[in-house]
């Protein structure tokens, strides 16, 4: 079997687990080959969680570079270990640092890049949902080792345990002036929520809530269904909400078993970034209000009243069990 | 300084927008093309610094015949001159075709300090372009930013992410892309609009741009089949009588989703 190339996601500590998700789906195409970028010693303390998730092979790029410049490692550990292994295929978590390694990848390899995949049979075939969720689309690569780039929570991780031999990649220095050096790094608060693109549930509020100190009824809400808690980019723009949480076109798309929308209108943009989502329910006061056309269930009424009891209904039952 | 914005014209992603059904591209005949607004924020940073510096900015727009509008904008907003790269072998482009024929235009720009372009476009855009474009040129790339300062032949940045916030720092000449929150772009004036009808802008092809790319190839990808996604239609709808949040808490009972 070829081997199929990963980039692992990770903390320095831990996997993420769009990693373990690629490496269920890489097992379609070929023999999981972990590649880790970081700091000398990375891959050793990653290497268990790997194995057991169905890496078949770990290879590490360790240096002191490799957390100090954005992006460029990890370009260059994958053309490296793209040259070494030959692989059936490349695959990247689509966060905003996996698209722009993909890309440059591809360009270094002159290869195909799909990007955004939520599915891929074992021909290599990929599934993609485009313009907001009103197309899907099924392509391929038609030139060079396909390089894919794969939508976090499209998959389920699968555990697949076995033996992973280590490999090392030699990374070369990289050239201060055309890489850009990371000074300094402020960590979004994981806190206690799943993350938005990954979550079964999503909450989001929007110009609606009113206020940043509104948001606090959207958070109880989304705790009490163990959710995210999202964003419309009226309210983060009114400084409602930080952007890392905004849901739509220019934002997140997510797709969870459940969105609720309290107070979004549901502009073409909003809908753009959770439309696929499996069930919709929408609390807004206007009965026009185009969300409320497309919502499996809607509430037209005041979201301060409304919200607030479903949180106190759903704790109640979670307490029952 | 010479600054270099990349822009591109979008169908307004206001309206509904479609596929063609000959060849899986973009329906550009049915859509209202607008100047992608992530763009006038990029446009918007280089101008900010013309105003402390001595700087001439051009506008780089590949698109057909209609992105001399998004170009033209860019010029009324204040920009000096323009790039359009327009050839019918581009279309359909894929990634890398679009990011190596735009540093091949960059390229043609003597001392190129800084390069700007919007973080990720509209139309579906892989939100990759600049950082491609970056390792071509071999610029650092600077990406996703939110803050920028221009100083001392560096730049220095504020990226967002998902995963939070970053600082960058690299030299002159640098590619920066730029996220929605950087900035509020002008509007273009009367006498801007005035103009920029004067203002040159040269059209190029693939052979002024790539004499020799032996091979070409317009994309290295195949679209087997574009279904378009049946639309959603609204389900139960209750008015609140005082009790739809118990009602909601129900029906998401019964959907097993609670
Ligand atoms: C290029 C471009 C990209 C964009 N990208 C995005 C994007 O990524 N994400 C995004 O969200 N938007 C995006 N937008 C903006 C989008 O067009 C809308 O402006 C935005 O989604 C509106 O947010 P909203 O629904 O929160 O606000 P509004 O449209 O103001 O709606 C607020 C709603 O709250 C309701 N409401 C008010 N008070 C209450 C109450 N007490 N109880 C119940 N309901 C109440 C109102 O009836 C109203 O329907 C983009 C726009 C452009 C042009
Ligand atoms: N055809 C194009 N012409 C000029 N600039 C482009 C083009 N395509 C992409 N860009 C630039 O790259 C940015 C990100 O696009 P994308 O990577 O496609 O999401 C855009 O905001 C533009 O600045």
């Amino acid at each position: 079997m070829p081997e199929v190339l990963v980039l692992v996601d990770h903390d320095g500590e831990h996997v993420n687990k769009s990693t373990y998700e690629l490496l269920a789906v890489a097992r379609r195409l070929g023999d999981p080959g972990a590649v880790v970028v970081g700091t000398p010693g990375t891959a050793t303390r990653l290497m268990e969680s790997l194995a057991r998730y169905g890496a078949t092979s770990v290879h590490a790029a360790e240096s002191k570079d490799a957390a100090e410049f954005l992006v460029t490692p990890a370009v260059d550990a994958l053309e490296l270990a793209v040259r070494d292994t030959s692989p059936a295929a490349v695959l990247v978590s689509a966060t905003t640092d996996g698209r722009e390694v993909a890309a440059r990848l591809a360009a270094r390899l002159g290869a195909g890049l799909l990007i955004d995949a939520v599915d891929l049979d074992s021909s290599g075939v990929v599934t993609q949902i485009v313009f907001g969720g009103s197309y899907t689309v099924r392509s391929q690569v038609t030139h060079g080792i396909p390089v894919i780039t794969v939508r976090p929570g499209a998959f389920e991780p699968e555990e697949h345990p076995g033996e992973a031999v280590e490999r090392t990649i030699t990374l070369p220095v990289v050239d201060p002036a055309t890489s850009a050096r990371v000074t300094d790094r402020r960590t979004a608060p994981a806190g206690d929520r799943p993350g938005l693109t990954e979550a079964t549930v999503v909450v989001s509020g929007g110009r609606g809530v009113g206020g940043a100190d509104g948001f606090e009824l959207v958070e109880q809400l989304a705790d009490a269904l163990g959710g995210a808690v999202g964003a419309s980019r009226a309210a983060v723009d009114a400084g409602y909400y930080p952007h890392r949480f905004q849901v739509g076109q220019t934002g997140k798309t997510v797709s969870p078993q459940l969105y609720i929308a309290l107070g979004i209108s549901g502009a073409i943009q909003h809908l753009a970034g959770m439309q696929t989502s499996k069930t919709i329910v929408a609390v807004n006061k206007d009965p026009e209000a185009p969300i409320l056309d497309l919502a499996d269930y809607g509430v037209v009424g005041d979201l301060f009243a409304v919200a607030p009891q479903l949180t106190r209904e759903v704790a109640a039952r979670r307490a029952v069990g | 300084m010479n600054i270099v914005v990349l822009v591109k014209q979008v169908p307004d992603s206001g309206a509904e927008r479609t596929l063609s059904r000959t060849d899986h591209t973009l329906d550009r005949a049915g859509a209202e093309l607008v100047l992608d607004e992530i763009n006038e924020r990029a446009a918007e940073e280089a101008l900010r610094l013309k105003e402390t510096a001595d700087a001439h900015i051009t506008v780089v727009s590949m698109g057909p015949d209609s992105a001399l509008d998004a170009i033209r904008k860019v010029l009324a907003m204040g920009a000096d001159r323009g790039i359009h790269i327009c050839d019918d072998r581009l279309h359909g482009a894929d990634l890398l075709t679009t990011a190596k024929v735009l540093a091949a235009a960059v390229r043609t720009v003597a001392d190129v300090d800084l390069v700007l372009a919007g973080d990720a476009a509209t139309d579906g855009g892989a939100s990759a372009v600049p950082a491609v474009v970056a390792d071509l040129l071999a610029l650092p790339q600077v990406t996703h930013v939110r803050q920028l300062d221009v100083d001392a032949g560096r730049v220095r940045a504020l990226r967002e992410t998902e995963n939070g916030q970053t600082t960058l720092d690299a030299p002159l000449p640098a590619l920066v892309s730029v996220t929605e929150k950087i900035n509020e772009p002008r509007y273009p004036s009367f006498k801007g609009i005035m103009a920029a009808k004067k203002k040159p802008v040269d059209t190029v092809g693939l052979d002024d741009l790539l004499p020799d790319a032996d091979g070409f190839l317009v994309s290295r990808t195949r679209v087997v089949e574009a279904v378009p996604r049946p639309p959603r239609a609204a389900g139960t709808r209750i008015a609140d009588d005082g009790s739809a949040g118990r009602q909601l808490a129900a029906y998401l009972i019964a959907q097993k989703l609670v």
